[in-house]
């Protein structure tokens, strides 16, 4: 089962010695209540296939299409969520809290 | 993170040494800190706590990330009885790295434990194969025998186990406490022992008591997340 983070940065390893594009998201901050601890982690390949979760799958989708350009560019993003703007499309967190995702390449 | 550094990361994991990445948020400069080395980083008190609390975080007002690793929780259960297997499957699902341990062959077969490593030998012999037993192990025996329990017991408070527990009624316990004292264990470390084992739910059957026992073990882990929670 892969459900430890650790066992994520694994599967991120090999994803990358395989010679897949490879970004890793990882939650720096939380205020609130916020669906994931600090430390989880995502992992995107180039194909936008994934593994693990910064969000109970409320911003997963924004942090898969900003992986693109981070595997593309090689430079490291910082994201921030809030609770949903009911009147925007973009991503937000139902629960109401707010986090900060940091997106790095693995090269 | 550089590559290099990732397989660094996991070959500590793999060899169940605690380790801390270091990220410069602004830069993505990374390091990776050995537990050894934690006291001469530039920023040794940080790290310290994060390999002590085991928690990711920023620190340095918010300009740097900490990725602790802590080793993969184990559970070796002393006693291949029945309620072990129900426990080996459950603990799995909790992504725990399980090993079972009893001399007696007719209880340690792979045959009643198809998904767990079994070690039909004594505690003393079977625990340095596996490398020691370290903070980072819960222990539970589970024998109802002194002869194959005690050893482990004692074991598990010597490697400061972060779960140690031990089946049988207040009776049974009130005689391993003699054993123990006669041992050489203070009341404060007797006192770690968990016994009656398991949250008190109530549980009856195998499989109830290794849900008491495995929901007692996460809520040992999660203790210092509770606290600051």
């Amino acid at each position: 089962m892969l459900s430890t983070e650790s066992d994520l940065l694994r599967e991120a390893e090999a994803w990358a010695r395989a010679g897949r594009g490879v970004a890793l998201a990882t939650v720096v901050e939380t205020w609130g209540s916020a669906p994931r601890p600090v430390g989880s982690h995502l992992v995107i390949d180039g194909e936008g296939r994934f593994l693990g979760s910064v969000s109970g799958g409320c911003v997963e989708g924004d942090v898969l299409t900003e992986a693109q350009d981070v595997i593309a560019d090689g430079r490291p993003r910082m994201m921030e969520f809030g609770v949903a703007d009911e009147t925007a499309w973009r991503a937000g967190l139902s629960c109401g809290g707010r986090i900060r995702v940091y997106l790095e390449k693995v090269a | 993170m550089d590559l290099a550094l990732l397989s660094e990361l996991n070959r500590e994991r793999a060899a169940r040494r605690a380790a801390v990445v270091v990220t410069d948020l602004a830069t993505g400069a990374a390091r990776l800190v050995r537990a050894e080395a934690a006291e001469a980083d530039p920023l040794a008190p940080d790290v310290l706590e994060a390999l002590r609390t085991g928690r990711s975080g920023l620190v340095a007002d918010g300009t740097v990330f900490l990725t602790v690793q802590v080793p993969p929780v184990r559970l070796v259960a002393i006693g291949a009885v029945h309620i072990s297997q129900a426990l080996a499957p459950l603990a799995r699902g909790l992504d725990l790295d399980v090993t079972v341990v009893d001399p007696r062959t007719a209880f340690a077969s792979p045959e009643r434990f198809p998904d767990v490593p079994v070690l039909a030998e004594w505690p003393d012999e079977a625990l340095p194969k596996l490398g020691g037993l370290d903070r980072y192990t819960a222990v539970a025996c589970l024998t109802h025998d002194p002869k194959i329990d005690d050893p482990a017991l004692a074991a598990a408070l010597r490697a400061e186990c972060f779960y140690v527990g031990a089946l049988g009624s207040r009776r049974t316990h009130a005689k391993r406490v003699e054993r123990l004292t006669v041992a050489g264990f203070g009341p404060d470390e007797i006192a770690r022992i968990r016994a009656p084992i398991g949250l008190d739910i109530g549980a009856i059957s195998p499989a109830e008591i290794a849900i008491a026992v495995l929901a007692e073990i996460v809520s040992a882990l999660r203790q210092d997340r509770r606290r600051a929670g």
